[in-house]
């Protein structure tokens, strides 16, 4: 028995009433980051207390994916009337039962207009912390799977191709190659055979976009890979994730038991004579599985090294078969992409750049966590009105995106509209999404350092230039914050840059020496007064020397 | 995107003599070469040297070393030799001087990174990491070197592995598994740390997969794998056994 429109729309309707007929829904915040801080066990108590108080037809309790502002949960929100609560805690459940029939917890209330949500717009994460996400009913009830039934059931897959090029979307993973023309490269091959891949492998330091994607709207990922699937001509897919999610990995793997059990995914999806099965799989820990060859790799059972390119995996990828790698980001855009048309896409966010952008906002400001923004969104409104300033009144000296392969840009560019050229422009890159705002505590080398070290730890080793190169840089890096630094190591520190960066064999390497070279052009002075005054900018780096004496 | 990204190389095999021939540019003279050909194949043919590490002829591609880097000199890019396939209307430097800097700079960094002393080695003399260098006229490393300590594992009755002088080049690794079979040697760790292991990280010596069969040692290019009872410079490689071994398979005698 296959699944009809009908029957979707009559699971929409079943589980809205279901939703309306409780007088308040106290959703709560169980995506890692609360859960982490206690959200778990205030759920608990939360429900525990319902009961005692005879309220379970009033009152519905409720876990809910990731609502943004990380670092003050546990976060709950209460509806109707989308008041939002921070920093709750078991002690606080009695206060919350009691003030939902008069005023709201002022103590504990998170302004639901602060400009940290307000100035953001939500397209990717539009069901994250309003759907449980451990129900594919409350997916449905949000429209999901409509998107689905319309591709399978009135689209040809180079309509859904078609609608995806005008869109003008991007790949989200870091390198913003057209998605649109990776579709029609993996449509046009004509083996039997293909893949979807979704790379679900997020390691950059301080980057948890996918993370929180997959732990709160996973159908909306495996909706936007069968989607894929039907376009390219596939019937098997994989979501590679990294072992050290093992919510998201939990999750997903509900998902698709779920969508498997009502006919969403396996053979012939809404009778439309198209199937589609998906696995998950686990990564080692390893951050250059991220590269699409080496995730390969890694998937078929081998070592997760790169190899070179071409030929790219659109032409060979798993297992010899062209196969279509796409971030989870990604994915999570093609659902209202079909539901909206491309045309509605490609109005929202700057010229080159389509669509919106997650980011993970860490470091020094006053309101960290995930936000979504338009392409284009200038970095001083990140910083100063959505993550609302740097904190203890500091002064800003730098954002830090697309972690180690990316760079710092300082204070002058912090009016430039952020998008893919822009990025790239100042010496810095997307990449996934991670940004690390740093004030003037901040030891610029040090930073390099960190990155370098993580770089080379995470090096494959297969060849020389990175494997050996970020050593050797890592090494006079270590040797300057120590105050041992001569004129000559920064020049050949300069050319070790060069070197690892046009002969490195992946893009791990190519892009290692980023956060070298954009230090070294954004804050020379630092590392002169390293070198030839001994002294740090920051007053950082004796901590340094500490830690690592120990 | 790259027109060879959409049509993957064709295997040509004998008997299929029909193969698409495209023609580019070496050093500024005009070259042929078959389709699915390396730049380094299409080079030798020509006389003209690309100096390889990990490249050897008969294993399958590594592409690891970079010494073989070569110019496309319409964009200034790097791209190894051994792994790469021209492209209709390429043009490629071989000795250009960013490509002869390159693989100084990367020479370096391999002796940079283990304990290379010639002087006390068994390969001293007929090693082709100390050829190279002779070759691209490296005189001293201006990298600090690294001396990691390195335990040398003389288990094995015949022979012995000293990773000291090891650099990376998975020969043995691809010699075990490709043409003996054996799959003995494989990499632990990564980065920096990477090793060769025999087996699970065992001694070589109580190595059940082990054939003792040698090749690894005969394909090594340096003084890591070698015979035991050889003194500094008295380990010569013996290398010919494997175009023979692929010849004769290739008539199907083995």
């Amino acid at each position: 028995m296959t699944l009809t429109l009908d029957d979707l729309k009559h699971v929409a309707e079943t589980e809205n009433q279901r939703l309306s007929s409780y007088q308040y829904r106290i959703n709560i915040c169980v995506a890692a980051g609360c859960l982490s801080c206690g959200s778990g066990e205030l759920k608990t108590t939360l429900k525990e207390e319902v009961k005692q108080r005879g309220l379970e037809d009033r009152i519905l309790v409720r876990g809910v994916g990731c609502m943004g502002p990380c670092s003050k949960g546990p976060l709950v929100a209460v509806q109707p009337g989308n008041i939002f609560y921070q920093g709750c805690s078991g002690a606080d459940v009695d206060a919350l039962l009691d003030s939902l029939d008069t005023e709201p917890v002022e103590r504990l209330r998170c302004p639901a207009d602060h400009p940290f949500f307000a100035k953001q717009h939500k397209l990717v994460l539009e069901n994250c912390g309003v759907i449980d996400p451990e129900r594919i009913e409350e997916y449905i009830a949000a429209k999901g799977y409509e998107p689905l039934y319309t591709a399978l059931r009135t689209m040809a897959p180079e309509e859904v191709i078609e609608e995806v090029s005008r869109a003008g979307l991007r790949g989200r993973g870091g390198g913003g190659y057209p998605t649109g023309l990776k579709w029609s490269t993996v449509a046009n091959a004509s083996d039997r055979t293909k893949y979807v891949v979704c790379n679900a492998d997020e390691g950059d330091p301080g980057a948890f976009m996918d993370r929180s994607v997959l732990e709160s709207d996973p159908h909306r990922v495996l909706e936007g890979m069968a989607i894929g699937a039907y376009a390219v001509g596939a019937n098997y897919g994989y979501i590679y994730v990294r072992a050290e999610y093992p919510l998201a990995v939990k999750r997903l793997k509900k998902a698709i038991i779920q969508a498997k059990r009502i006919g969403l995914l396996g053979e012939n999806i809404f009778n439309s004579g198209f199937s589609f099965d998906v696995q998950v799989r686990l990564g080692a820990g390893a951050f250059v599985c991220g590269e699409e060859t080496a995730l390969i790799a890694s998937i078929e059972g081998h070592p997760g090294k790169p190899r070179p390119r071409p030929p790219y995996p659109a032409a060979s990828g798993l297992r010899g078969c062209p196969t279509l790698i796409n971030n989870v980001e990604t994915f999570a855009n093609i659902a209202p992409i079909i539901r909206n048309g491309g045309d509605w896409f490609s109005r929202i966010g700057s010229a080159e750049s389509k669509g919106t952008k997650v980011f993970a906002l860490a470091g020094r400001v006053k309101q960290t966590g995930l936000i979504e923004v338009d392409m284009g969104t200038t970095l001083r409104e990140i910083v100063y009105d959505i993550g609302g300033g740097i904190v203890q009144e500091g002064t800003f000296k730098a954002v830090q995106t697309g972690g180690p392969s990316g760079g710092c840009i300082p204070e002058q560019f912090l009016d430039m509209g952020v998008d893919y050229g822009s990025l790239a422009k100042v010496g810095s890159i997307m990449g996934s999404g991670g940004m690390i705002i740093m004030d003037q505590q901040s030891c610029m080398v040090d930073v390099a350092r960190f990155f370098m070290e993580f770089c080379m730890s995470e090096s494959c080793g297969k060849c020389v230039p990175c494997r050996v190169g970020t050593a050797q840089i890592h090494e006079l890096l270590v040797k300057i914050i120590r105050g041992r630094g001569e004129m000559s190591d920064l020049a050949m520190i300069e050319e070790l840059c060069g070197l690892v960066k046009d002969a490195s064999l992946c893009g791990l390497g190519q892009t290692a020496a980023n956060p070298v070279i954009s230090t070294l052009r954004y804050f020379k002075d630092e590392y002169l007064a390293h070198i030839q005054e001994k002294r740090c900018v920051a007053d950082s780096c004796a901590k340094v020397i500490i830690t690592e004496a120990l | 995107m790259n027109p060879s990204a959409k049509r993957p190389p064709r295997q040509v095999t004998a008997g299929e003599p029909q193969a698409q021939v495209l023609t580019f540019k070496i050093n500024d003279i005009d070259v042929s070469a078959r389709e699915g050909e390396t730049i380094l194949s299409v080079a030798n043919r020509y006389n003209i040297t690309i100096p390889t590490l990990c490249h050897l002829d008969g294993l399958s591609p590594y592409g690891g070393c970079r010494i073989c880097v070569v110019e496309l000199k319409q964009s200034g890019k790097l791209v190894p030799a051994c792994i790469t396939c021209p492209m209709e209307g390429m043009e490629i430097l071989t000795h250009s001087q960013q490509v002869m800097e390159s693989r100084k700079k990367i020479l370096e960094l391999i002796f940079s990174e283990r304990n290379h002393v010639c002087a006390v080695c068994v390969s001293n003399g007929h090693c082709e990491l100390q050829q190279l260098a002779t070759d691209l006229g490296l005189t001293h490393v201006h990298y600090a070197y690294r001396y990691p300590h390195l335990a040398v594992d003389a288990s094995h009755h015949h022979f012995v592995l000293d990773p000291n002088r090891c650099v990376l080049c998975l020969r043995c690794v691809r010699v075990c598994a490709e043409i003996e079979g054996a799959h003995t040697w494989d990499v632990m760790g990564r980065g920096i740390s990477s090793q060769i292991v025999a087996d699970l990280n065992q001694p070589w010596g109580s190595s059940t997969t082990c054939t003792s069969c040698g090749k690894c040692v005969q394909v090594c290019p340096t003084g890591a794998l070698y015979e035991k009872g050889k003194s500094v410079a008295e380990m010569v490689k013996n290398r010919e056994f494997l175009p023979y071994l692929q010849e004769m398979r290739d008539r199907k005698h083995y």
